[in-house]
């Protein structure tokens, strides 16, 4: 799997990457409307791509909407409506065909198949067209009876959606309620017995408890762990870097130095901010090079150090100016410029690397509450990216500037992103892409984006 | 009903740095194993100590202490005494585990139960041969006598047998492993142990299989008794591939898996195996920092405080701008992760990196990990049996350099020079 930091070679071709030999996967949801089925898919197929498991979801509903302009009632549902019937069929066909097409033809590795797929018929469907196709199938289904949480998922995702555009709230949730109920009569349940050839993970009250059957592969494992350490309870996750430091003044990147003078009043202005939040229970991660301990020490709190939170390793470069690296490694340079996801800095790390040792950090902060992640530039560019969805191209040039805190808050589908300045001034970090990056380029086109420095 | 925890015949696995470590910042884990005789709960909890030992989760302020729960009072008796155990567990398991719960409350620990469950008379049968047969129970029977009266054993304590309950244990947390493995049910995982827990037992097989373990043929800085480093293979190093091939096409092994680190020195072995292998960054040699591709005499001469302090805590010890073992443990968890998920695999990699795997498969502890000897041009098979692993060594007969340097008698900062040398191997 790419992005496991490993890659397949085969014999007398050490240089190119063989794609892995698995056969592609294909995750089926299941279960009744408004039971985290499009969230779970949204979610898993970010940290999919996050790791590097080219990804997509696929949701039936789109293909619906896309086909039905206006979406009138519940009426549509009913199982006795044979016009809705046949269109619903052939919007899941669709889907499936491009499903095809991802896994086949575009490089993708897994497809999330996002319906509601209730019937057993339906998902015997699903698998001979996967077994004609030589995909791996998975299902993930949904199962939930707790009307609290069903109110809620209806209030944050379904009153917004574009079929209840033209209702208020009360007529919405009245006509959900009643497309529900189209569902459930025929609903069958994965059931252990009747469906233990299946491979399947089946999530009971959001996570309270799993049945897992016939896990096939290390992806459908990755998958299982995933799913089993998230949770919908609402908390916040504050990203911000350490204070300014002396190398930072310098222009000098990577090190180990101490804050500056405004550095330590960022920290400062740090611990009152976090004070005024009135946070319950907050978790401070830091990693375990000085200038982010020296930033939690002034918050007075308990904090937890990771080595996998250090920064990026440059190697060679650690401690230069761009200046510096321009002039002594101009080749690694531009090859960083052009590629800067995947350079790796000569006895370094990438910031493919970077994503690799930031998981177990990432699947902690799924499993925790209220965490304040005091970091650096380029770790806190990935775990951006991970909450954010960013890609790969992006990643790497994603804004983090000094002595700015980053406040996320999951909302709906995605995460609401607050961005709160603490008014210390500090020096610029972010160096972007220039516009020339061919390795013959002059010195002064190389530096021409550097950030100002001592 | 008056029972107590010393009432209920227990075994208990302690990990390694219990008695060390009485201060826990969180409450500290019972695990409870729960299951029939010849379920594979003494299995899973000697693999399951051995695991959570090697990840060092007492550095984690976390503690487990393990249970393991018979679940009658006295199994040990007779056949014909059947009836009466029967009739003397007439209180049912679930007020045992009632027992277990508040002596766990009492004490502030969290408790996790692993239940073990399983129908396929193969699978038990299995079992029984490969663990109870041996015991002094059955020291004079005849093999085919004995594994039927074990199952008639079973069987008495199947009538009273009392699973965990999806409806009445459900504020337990607990999973609960059907037919090794093909299928979990879990419920209300606490915390962050648990869950890791839960991923390890869900990642683990008892298929039989062989693992691999061998360092990169020997290396131009071998030669030169220079640590870490990127260089090629010696001639005596690419000797040693090809014999490596040779060893590999002989075990005739089915479906095996290759595995090299990101350094040349090990894609060069493989290379010569002629089969596609895969490479994972996590198996590269430990980084020794400001140390790279130094002699000892060199580190001994530009930091002699280092050297001294490494060899006092070679475990914890991290090289200036580099890695210590411990560290080293952390990166490679992923490795063993899908080492338990695989079957046959044939893993090349480096001196501290095979120490650290091989210290996971033989529940080495920590301040054995760093001197366990893995010599160039010689493979370790690695084969899981019964409880533990039968180890085979392979030395391939192509001569290389000794890399190995044993702890020195003095390891104080305030030593000469001479003292601090005396254990390097020689090189050129």
């Amino acid at each position: 799997m790419r992005g496991a930091g490993r890659s397949n070679h085969t014999r007398g071709d050490p240089d190119r990457t063989v794609c892995m030999t698995n056969c592609p996967t294909l995750i089926v949801t299941v279960g009744l409307p408004a039971r985290g089925k499009t969230y779970i898919s949204k979610k898993l197929t970010r940290y999919l791509n996050w790791i590097g498991v080219p990804t997509k979801e696929f949701n039936v509903g789109q293909y619906r909407r896309e086909c039905v302009k206006i979406y009138k009632s519940f009426e549509f549902f009913r199982p006795d409506n044979e016009e809705g019937l046949k269109i619903r069929k052939e919007c899941a066909s669709a889907a499936l065909n491009d499903v095809r097409q991802y896994l086949t033809e575009e490089g993708g590795q897994v497809a999330v198949f996002d319906a509601t797929n209730t019937t057993r018929e339906r998902r015997e469907t699903i698998n001979r067209f996967a077994e004609q196709n030589g995909f791996k199938v998975f299902f993930v289904e949904s199962v939930c009876e707790d009307p609290d949480v069903i109110a809620e998922n209806i209030v944050q995702v379904k009153l917004g959606s574009p079929d209840y555009t033209h209702c208020n709230t009360e007529q919405a949730v009245e006509d959900f309620m009643k497309r529900i109920k189209c569902y459930e009569n025929s609903y069958q349940p994965l059931d252990e017995v009747l469906d233990r050839d299946l491979s399947f993970i089946k999530i009971i009250d959001v996570g309270r408890r799993y049945l897992v059957n016939r896990v096939q592969d290390h992806i459908q494992s990755r998958i299982v762990y995933y799913l089993m350490n998230i949770h919908i309870t609402p908390r916040s996750i504050y990203l911000c870097r350490h204070g300014e430091s002396d190398l930072n003044v310098k222009g000098r990147i990577g090190g180990d130095s101490g804050l500056t003078f405004r550095g330590k009043e960022f920290a400062h202005y740090l611990g009152q901010f976090i004070h005024a939040q009135g946070i319950s229970d907050l978790k401070v991660w830091t990693s375990q090079m000085k200038r982010t301990i020296q930033t939690a020490e002034a918050l007075g709190v308990p904090y937890e150090q990771w080595k996998a939170l250090n920064e990026i390793d440059a190697g060679v470069c650690e401690e230069l100016m761009y200046e510096e690296i321009q002039q002594r490694y101009p080749l690694e340079f531009a090859l960083r410029d052009q590629d800067k996801y995947r350079y790796r800095y000569p006895k370094g790390e990438s910031y493919e690397d970077l994503v690799q040792r930031l998981e177990p950090v990432i699947m902690e902060l799924e499993r925790q509450e209220n965490v304040l992640v005091i970091c650096h530039q380029a770790v806190m560019r990935c775990l951006l990216a991970y909450f954010l969805d960013k890609s790969a191209e992006e990643l790497p040039y994603l804004k983090c500037p000094l002595h700015t805190v980053l406040k996320l808050t999951p909302v709906a589908y995605g995460c609401k992103v607050e961005s709160i300045y603490l008014n210390v001034d500090a020096v610029n970090t972010h160096r972007e892409r220039p516009e020339n990056v061919n390795v013959h380029r002059s010195a002064a086109d190389a530096l021409q984006t550097v950030p100002a420095h001592l | 009903s008056g029972q107590t925890l010393a009432d209920i015949k227990h075994t208990v696995f302690l990990t390694k740095e219990q008695a060390s470590r009485p201060q826990f910042t969180n409450s500290p884990t019972m695990i409870v194993m729960v299951g029939l005789p010849a379920r594979g709960k003494t299995y899973i909890s000697r693999k399951l100590t051995r695991y959570l030992n090697w990840i060092g989760v007492q550095t984690q302020g976390e503690c487990i202490l393990y249970i393991f729960i018979y679940l009658y009072r006295d199994y040990s008796k007779e056949p014909k005494d059947c009836v009466s155990a029967v009739f003397d567990a007439t209180n049912t398991t679930r007020e045992r585990r009632g027992v277990i719960i508040s002596f766990a409350k009492e004490k502030g620990y969290k408790v996790f139960f692993i239940e073990s469950i399983c129908d396929d008379p193969e699978i038990i049968e299995a079992n029984i041969m490969e663990v109870k047969l041996s015991s002094p129970d059955y020291e004079d029977c005849d093999k085919e006598e004995a594994l039927d009266d074990f199952v008639k054993r079973i069987e008495c304590y199947k009538t009273n047998y009392v699973s965990l309950d999806e409806e009445k244990d459900r504020h337990l947390s607990y999973i609960k492993i059907f037919n090794v493995g093909s299928r979990y049910l879990v419920n209300r995982v606490q915390d962050h142990i648990q869950s890791r827990i839960v991923y390890y037992l869900m990642n683990i097989h008892v298929t039989p299989r062989s693992i691999y373990l061998s360092r990169h043929g020997e290396s131009e800085l071998n030669l030169l008794g220079r640590i870490g480093g990127d260089s090629g293979l010696s001639t005596q190093g690419k000797k040693y591939a090809s014999a490596l091939a040779e060893f590999i096409r002989n075990q005739a092994i089915k479906d095996l898996k290759v595995w090299t680190s990101h350094m040349k020195r090990t894609i060069q072995t493989a290379e010569a195996l002629g089969v596609a292998y895969e490479q994972w960054k996590a198996l590269n040699e430990i980084d020794a920092g400001m140390c790279e591709e130094m002699t000892y005499e060199k580190i001994q001469e530009n930091y002699p405080e280092e050297f001294a302090m490494r060899d006092q805590d070679k475990y914890r010890y991290r090289y200036p701008k580099g890695e210590s073992y411990e560290d080293l443990v952390h990166r490679l968890e992923p490795v063993i992760m899908e080492l338990e998920r695989q079957e046959n695999v044939l893993v090349i990699c480096h001196q501290a990196v095979m120490r650290c795997l091989l210290a996971y498969f033989l529940d080495k502890s920590a301040d054995e990990l760093p001197y366990l000897k893995c010599p160039l041009h010689t493979v370790l098979k690695l084969t899981p049996v019964a409880y533990g692993c039968k180890v085979e060594s392979f030395y391939l007969n192509i001569k290389a350099v000794n890399t190995h340097r044993e702890r020195p008698a003095n390891v104080d900062v305030t030593r000469g020079p001479e003292e601090a040398l005396r254990t390097v191997p020689d090189h050129f």
